[in-house]
C-alpha cells in the first residue's frame, strides 16, 4: 500500500527490553499514531522472553488491522541453531514482509522467495552491509523492496548507491530508501553481554537486567560527558541521530521513508513531528526547538548524515 | 557433510600476518603455511601509515613464498566506496596479475567482481563480512564461490565445531593477536568518534584521531577529542582504542566495554584441530617483523605437536613468547572459552 505522502514513517524495532505492559502501551500509541509501517521483533537477544515471536505475531496482526504495514525483523547477529529457527519461522512466513538482520537471513529469504513467487518483499536491514550500488544490485534481485542504509553511510553516499533517477530495481520494482532519521543508533554488536558485565553477571544467569534500563545503560566518559550506551550484546550512542531539518538533503538523496527509533518518553510527540515536517507544512526549527524541549534521553546529532563523526551535533 | 565424521586430523594451515615484505620473509622463514598482506589504500583493515604492499613488493612477496612452497593471501576487506569503487577493481586485478593465492574479501560487491571478471581467483570471506552462521556462510559459498571464511570472534567452541559440520567452505579461525570485542565488519564505534571506521576506512580509532595530553589529573588519551582513558601516574599506556578505554556507568569507573586483552588459543589447539579447521590465523599485520617471527615460531611448533603427537601440552616457553607480545600481558581465550557465559 503505497503512502500518498511524501514520505513514508517507519517506527523502528524496539531495541530495548520493555515490561510486557508498556510495550503493549507503547504500540497502542503508535496504532493511532502518523507511522504507517511498524518494525516487530525481537532484534538484540534471544535471552529476552518477555515478548515471544508468538506475541510479535499477534501484534502484527493487530496492528495490521490498525491499517499499518507490518515488518517482522530478524535478530541482528546470530550465533547459534536455536536463534536460526527462530529466523527460518519469521523468514518463511508469508502474512508479513521480512527485515533481514544479516547474511543469514538473505539466505532463508532468497530461498524462500525463490520456492514461492508472490509472497512480500524484503527490507534489507542497516546492518547488512551495503555501502555500494553494485552491492544492492547484489542484494535487490533476492526479494528486496526497500533499503535501510547502514547507520555510518552519508547521505552523499546513499544518492549514490540508490539515485531517485536511477533506482536500482528488485523484483517487486523500484528499491525505496529509508534512512535512520531518529533515535539512539545501534553502533556495534558482541557476543557479550555488557549490561550483564556491568551488573557482574553471567550472560546466561544475566537476571534480565536489561530491564531496568528503558533507554540503556549510559556510559559517560571519566569526565561526565554522556558518550554510549549499554543495551545489553548491543552498544548504541548516547546521542539521538535527528535529521528534523535535513528534508532536501534527505529529498536529494532519494529518501522517500524516515525510520524513528522508539525512545521511553516524547516518542509520541516525535512521531507527530516529523509528520508535520515532512508531509504538512510545520517549520522544521520549531519542530526542532520543541524536540529540544521533550526530555528525550540524549542530545542530538546528525554527523553521520554529513560524512562527519556521528557523534557531531547538529548542523545549524 | 556427515555430521557423525570421525574427528579430522589434518594440519590446519598457519596463516600470518604481513604488513611488510620483512615480516613476510621471517614469516615464511619461521613456518607460516600462507602470509595475508595488503594494499598501500583503503581497500584493507590496516590502512595505517608505512605499512603494506606495493605492486613490486607483492611480486617479490609472491616469489619468495612461492619458492618455498606457500600462499599469499591479499586482504581486500573494506567496503567500497560509493563514490568511487575504481581502487577495489584495481586491487582486485592486481590480486589476479601479481599471482596471490587467494583474495580475503568482505563486501558482496567485491565477491561479485572477483567472480565476474576473474572466476579463477580463490575467494575467502574475510571476517570483516561478519559471517557468524552456517547459513551466512553457505550464502556466500552457494552465490560466491568462496572456498573459506574466516570466523568472526564470537563463537565459542561448539558453535564452531557446528558451523563445520553444517558447511562445505573450509573454515579458518583467529588463534592469536588483539581481540575485536565487537562482532567483526559491523561496529561504527570509531566512526561515531572519528568518521572513520574499518569498514569504510580500513582504520579503527586512527592515529590522526588519538590525542595525549598531560594534565593535574593524569596523562589523558583522547579520540576525536573524547576522553577514552585518563591514566593514573605509572600506568602503562596502551593505544586508546575506543572499546577499550575507561568510562563512567551507573558512578562506576572501570574498563565498561572489555579489558585490553589478546587473544590466545593455545590451549584449545586439540579441540579446534578435531573440529576440522581448516586454518589458524593470527592477528596483527600492524606489528613488527620481530612479532611476526616469534608467533610464527611458536605456532608453528604447537601445530606440528597438535597434529602429530598423541599428547598435547601448551609449553611454557611458548606461554613466556606470547605472552611478551600481548596487548594490556594478558591471555584470554575469547569467545571460544567464554568463562562470562
Amino acid at each position: 500500500m503505497p503512502s500518498p505522502r511524501p514520505f513514508g514513517l517507519t517506527v523502528g524495532p524496539l531495541p530495548y527490553w520493555w515490561p510486557r505492559a508498556a510495550t503493549i502501551a507503547f504500540y497502542a500509541d503508535v496504532a493511532d499514531g502518523p507511522a504507517d509501517t511498524v518494525v516487530l521483533g525481537e532484534t538484540v537477544c534471544s535471552r529476552r522472553h518477555e515478548f515471544k515471536l508468538a506475541d510479535w505475531l499477534a501484534m502484527a496482526v493487530e496492528l495490521a488491522s490498525a491499517g499499518k504495514q507490518v515488518v517482522l525483523a530478524t535478530q541482528a547477529l546470530v550465533t547459534s541453531e536455536a536463534e536460526l529457527r527462530t529466523l527460518r519461522q519469521v523468514c518463511e512466513q508469508d502474512h508479513f514482509a521480512v527485515e533481514a538482520g544479516d547474511a543469514s537471513a538473505l539466505a532463508v529469504l532468497g530461498r524462500a522467495q525463490a520456492a514461492r513467487r508472490g509472497r512480500p518483499p524484503f527490507v534489507v536491514g542497516p546492518h547488512i552491509n551495503v555501502y555500494s550500488r553494485a552491492a544492492l544490485e547484489e542484494v535487490a534481485p533476492l526479494g528486496a523492496a526497500t533499503w535501510v542504509p547502514p547507520l555510518e553511510l552519508p547521505l552523499d553516499a546513499v544518492a549514490r548507491v540508490n539515485p531517485p533517477a536511477d533506482r536500482v530495481r528488485g523484483p517487486a520494482g523500484p528499491v525505496v530508501t529509508e534512512a535512520f532519521a531518529f533515535g539512539r543508533m545501534p553502533l556495534a554488536f558482541s557476543a557479550r553481554c555488557f549490561t550483564a558485565r556491568h551488573h557482574r553477571l553471567k550472560k546466561d544467569e544475566c537476571d534480565f537486567r536489561c530491564r531496568d534500563d528503558a533507554d540503556g545503560l549510559l556510559l559517560l566518559t571519566t569526565e561526565g560527558r554522556p558518550f554510549l550506551v549499554l543495551n545489553g550484546i548491543q552498544t548504541q550512542s548516547a546521542a539521538l541521530h535527528c535529521l528534523i531539518g535535513a528534508r532536501p538533503a534527505l529529498q536529494a538523496a532519494g529518501v522517500t521513508r524516515l525510520r524513528l527509533s522508539p525512545c521511553s518518553r516524547g516518542f509520541t510527540r516525535v512521531l507527530a513531528l516529523f509528520d508535520g515536517v515532512f508531509n504538512g507544512d510545520a517549520a522544521a526549527d520549531a519542530a526542532l526547538a520543541e524536540l529540544q524541549s521533550l526530555g528525550l534521553p540524549g542530545a542530538l546529532v546528525d554527523g553521520f548524515a554529513r560524512r562527519r563523526a556521528g557523534m557531531q551535533t547538529l548542523s545549524a | 557433510m556427515a555430521a557423525d565424521a570421525p574427528p579430522a586430523r589434518e594440519r590446519p594451515q598457519l596463516v600470518c600476518p604481513a604488513g611488510s615484505l620483512r615480516a613476510l620473509q621471517m614469516a615464511v622463514d619461521a613456518g607460516a603455511d600462507a602470509v595475508y598482506l595488503g594494499l598501500k589504500d583503503a581497500t584493507n583493515a590496516r590502512n595505517f601509515a608505512g605499512l603494506n604492499f606495493d605492486d613490486a613488493q607483492v611480486r617479490e612477496g609472491v616469489r619468495y613464498a612461492h619458492a618455498r612452497g606457500r600462499e599469499v593471501l591479499m586482504a581486500l576487506n573494506t567496503y567500497v566506496d560509493a563514490r568511487d569503487p575504481g581502487p577495489w577493481q584495481r586491487a582486485v586485478d592486481r590480486a589476479a596479475e601479481l599471482g596471490a593465492d587467494a583474495l580475503i574479501v568482505a563486501d558482496i560487491a567485491v565477491l561479485a567482481d572477483v567472480q565476474r571478471r576473474h572466476p579463477q581467483l580463490r575467494r575467502h570471506l574475510s571476517v570483516q563480512a561478519s559471517a557468524t552462521t552456517w547459513e551466512a556462510i553457505e550464502f556466500y559459498r552457494e552465490r560466491y564461490g568462496i572456498q573459506r571464511a574466516v570466523l568472526p570472534r564470537v563463537l565459542t567452541l561448539p558453535q564452531v565445531q557446528h558451523t563445520i559440520r553444517h558447511t562445505r567452505a573450509q573454515i579458518e579461525v583467529f588463534g592469536f593477536g588483539s581481540l575485536c570485542v565487537m562482532v567483526e565488519g559491523r561496529c561504527a564505534l570509531s566512526s561515531y568518534a572519528t568518521g572513520q571506521s574499518p569498514n569504510t576506512a580500513g582504520v579503527c580509532s586512527p592515529p590522526a584521531a588519538v590525542r595525549w595530553e598531560d594534565t593535574p589529573a593524569g596523562v589523558e588519551a583522547r579520540l576525536g577529542g573524547v576522553l577514552i582513558d585518563r591514566l593514573a601516574p605509572g600506568e602503562p599506556r596502551g593505544y586508546p582504542t575506543l572499546c577499550k578505554g575507561r568510562f563512567v556507568v551507573d558512578g562506576e569507573r572501570d574498563y565498561a566495554i572489555e579489558e585490553p586483552t589478546s587473544l590466545n588459543t593455545l590451549a584449545l589447539l586439540p579441540q579446534l584441530l578435531a573440529a576440522g579447521v581448516s586454518a589458524i590465523k593470527i592477528e596483527g599485520r600492524q606489528r613488527s617483523p620481530a612479532y611476526v617471527a616469534e608467533v610464527t615460531q611458536v605456532w608453528r611448533q604447537a601445530i606440528d605437536q597438535a597434529a602429530s603427537a598423541a599428547r598435547y601440552a601448551v609449553q611454557p616457553g611458548w606461554t613466556a613468547a606470547l605472552a611478551r607480545w600481548a596487548e594490556g600481558q594478558q591471555h584470554t581465550l575469547g569467545a571460544y572459552d567464554r568463562p562470562w557465559r
